[in-house]
């Protein structure tokens, strides 16, 4: 036999390399592939429609609508030291946009390998490829959103300016962190079910334990320490204070989540290292 | 490069919980407490297939050749032993997996490229091709939804095989399709089989297996029970299915129509239970020549009874004798036994009969014969079917196991002796 020497499941060509770096060369070989599911994602969600792309705008829209309506007019909600009518709006959208991609990069990837559970049981094929198309999809559909967003500041004339470009690092940030934790929920979600379950209570909890609804001055004291250890709390006061007040984040209470989104990260690896071999097993 | 595959003493294992806690019981606990069942879906499989070859798989349902077949494609992998495999491996595992009814074939044929690892450019070199074996025509450029079956199939099939792979593992996929089609597929893994592919073909078809195949193996409740040419195996497996077959079938009366037996005796001991086990321990009513075979019995004891003896006999359909023996004789019980006691046996016979349908008589009694003491006489308590197995034709009720020995006595002319094991 060529080649013959190596012991344990060894295979030439195909087959997941038990290695990171050799996951990422794996990855590398499928970016077609990848890329490939990210197009046809976008296009089996926008061609088959009339209005096309215009739904991926509507719906967020649709929802900033209803709760500017019902904060800033019914409840009379202004935000504190602003005399903007569209303050609350834009401070609105500065949350929610950026929350929508956290919560959608968590929750693809944490649905991706039981949706696609027939392709995993069926080709070998390096399995990170899965989530990486998961983060790269809601990627895309943020990009629209964001992208009008900034139109819209255009237009309004509230450009924020150069504070814009910390928007780049934050997200990135708070992307690395949704990819971790939805990687370990993904992963573990195939062997307990419950795991699908439980996130969506978590996240009901979570949105609401972060200000973006409401500003920080709204909430009694109590309530404030409770959202001081929300992670993605200095995330998206950040996103705010670039868009409401052209202001640079504060970057010293971004250490932490920075820590925390490195060890799920690496957390994460390790959960995909010793479990995703196991998983198609399961599904 | 060439496609070689080694497999060493590969085993798979799949672990079956009673409810979802008890995974997580195992898990918190760290792997000190084990709180599942095992399940070897394959064990102890050792073949290895050279450059060229073409291997058939074959084995009933569950006898663990999708799990082979994950295992080399790389979609699962062994709980034991080792896989070697040089060059790229081809599946046409599920022709159409991924497919998406709103693109073109086009574009199917591109993501599912794509998911075998080949590159854009790659795959366009080869579309013209691809076109040509799907013969689907203008249709390459309209959803896949407006397909029929067969062209979906021919398209999927056209696109796993566009570039010769070192290995190809064909899984029943040429079930599909009309007759046009199969030979065309055939034709195509034959052309690749001779520009030096390795294949492995897994099939229930028999004669696809003989066409395309110079040696099978056969897989059973995941053992390797056979590896060799063809037709031997092929003979054995035939046998395999008869037997299950029949073993079914004698069932099904049985549990419909009872048991139709006469029963005498004093019952002062008497047949609790009884069943005939195959070499595994399974119930079975059909065996092959030569099989191994279990008779299991409960005998209970309603007064005190010294020293009894339980005997079986087997008859054939016209009820002369075939065997019977007794414990007596083989390994004398002298206990006495008190009411409501009971004792268990196991007869581990080889059931060396010829083919036909046969009867178990099981009786309690005393001494060698049931003459004395007749506690309880069952007769024709379970009938069972011998089917022929892997030895060579015989006629009569008895198989004796033959070697022959052939030597051509005088001139000398070219072969020497030959001898022919049974």
């Amino acid at each position: 036999m060529p080649d013959g020497a190596s012991i344990a499941p060894a295979r030439a060509a195909s087959g997941p390399p038990s290695r990171f770096e050799g996951r990422l060369r794996a990855l590398w070989a499928y970016r077609g592939f990848v890329v490939g599911m990210v197009s046809r994602d976008f296009r089996a969600r926008y061609l088959g429609s009339v209005l096309g792309a215009t739904w991926a705008v509507v719906n967020p829209l649709a929802q900033i609508l209803v709760y500017t309506l019902v904060f800033s007019q019914v409840m009379r909600a202004r935000l504190p030291n602003s005399e903007d009518p569209l303050a609350y709006s834009l401070y609105l959208c500065a949350g929610m946009l950026t929350w929508g991609y956290f919560v959608e990069v968590l929750l693809r990837c944490q649905a991706v390998f039981l949706d696609q559970a027939n392709m995993l049981k069926k080709v070998s094929f390096p399995r990170v490829a899965l989530p990486v198309y998961a983060f790269l999809s809601a990627s895309v559909n943020f990009s629209i959103i964001w992208g009008l967003f900034l139109g819209f500041l255009l237009v309004t004339g509230r450009w924020p300016g150069w504070p814009l470009v910390a928007i780049v690092p934050l997200l990135l940030v708070q992307q690395v962190f949704a990819l971790g934790l939805g990687l370990i929920l993904g992963v573990t979600n195939v062997f307990f079910r419950d795991v699908a379950q439980a996130i969506g209570v978590a996240l009901q909890f979570w949105f609401w334990l972060t200000p973006i609804v409401y500003p920080l001055s709204a909430v009694p004291e109590r309530a404030r320490e409770l959202i001081a250890w929300n992670p993605l709390y200095p995330l998206i006061a950040s996103y705010q204070r670039v868009v409401v007040e052209h202001a640079w984040p504060l970057w010293n209470q971004l250490w932490l989540v920075g820590a925390l989104a490195i060890a799920v990260v690496v957390l994460a690896e390790v959960v995909f290292r010793h479990l995703s071999g196991a998983m198609v097993d399961e599904l | 490069m060439s496609g070689t595959v080694a497999v060493v003493d590969l085993g798979k294992c799949y672990r079956r919980y009673g409810a979802a806690w008890h995974r997580l019981c195992e898990w918190i606990s760290g792997g000190h407490i084990s709180w599942h069942e095992a399940f070897w879906a394959l064990r102890d499989v050792t073949f290895s297939v050279t450059s060229g070859e073409a291997v058939g798989v074959i084995g009933l349902n569950g006898a663990g050749k999708s799990t082979l077949l994950k295992i080399l494609t790389g979609t699962t992998q062994p709980s034991e032993g080792r896989v070697h495999i040089t060059g790229r491996v081809a599946a046409l595992l599920e022709l159409g997996l991924g497919f998406h009814p709103d693109f073109t074939g086009r574009q199917n044929a591109m993501m599912a490229g794509q998911l075998m690892g080949l590159t854009v450019s790659k795959i366009g070199t080869l579309m013209p091709e691809i076109e040509e074996f799907a013969e689907i025509g203008p249709y390459i450029d309209q959803p896949i939804r407006t397909y029929s079956t067969g062209m979906a199939v021919r398209l999927a099939f056209a696109v796993a095989t566009a570039d010769r792979p070192d290995i190809l593992i064909v899984d029943e996929a040429l079930s599909v399709g009309d007759a046009y089609f199969q030979h065309k597929c055939i034709r195509r893994i034959k052309s690749f089989q001779a520009a030096g592919t390795t294949i492995l073909f897994v099939s229930h078809d028999p004669t696809a297996v003989k066409t395309l195949c110079g040696r099978a193996l056969l897989l059973e409740a995941g053992r390797l029970v056979q590896d060799g040419p063809p037709d031997l195996v092929l003979d054995y497996y035939n046998a395999l299915i008869a037997k299950r077959e029949a073993s079914r079938e004698i069932l099904q009366a049985e549990a419909e129509e009872g048991r139709v037996t006469t029963r005498s005796g004093t019952f002062e001991a008497r047949v609790a239970d009884v069943d005939l086990q195959d070499g595994e321990g399974h119930r079975a009513r059909a065996f092959c020549v030569g099989d191994r075979a279990h008779v299991r019995a409960r005998v209970s004891f309603a007064t005190s009874v010294v020293a009894p003896t339980i005997g079986i006999l087997i008859r054939d359909r016209v009820g002369n004798d075939v065997f019977g023996t007794n414990t007596f004789h083989v390994a004398p019980i002298e206990e006495t036994f008190a009411p409501d006691d009971e004792i268990a046996l196991d007869f581990d016979l080889q059931l060396n009969l010829g083919v036909g349908t046969y009867t178990l008589t099981i009786a309690v009694h005393t001494d060698a014969s049931h003459l004395a003491n007749n506690y309880d006489w069952w007769d024709k308590v379970i009938g069972f079917q011998v089917v022929p197995g892997p030895e060579p034709a015989f006629i009569g009720s008895t198989w004796l196991p033959v070697r022959l020995h052939v030597e051509r006595l005088g001139k000398m002319v070219g072969s020497g002796p030959r001898e022919v094991g049974g």
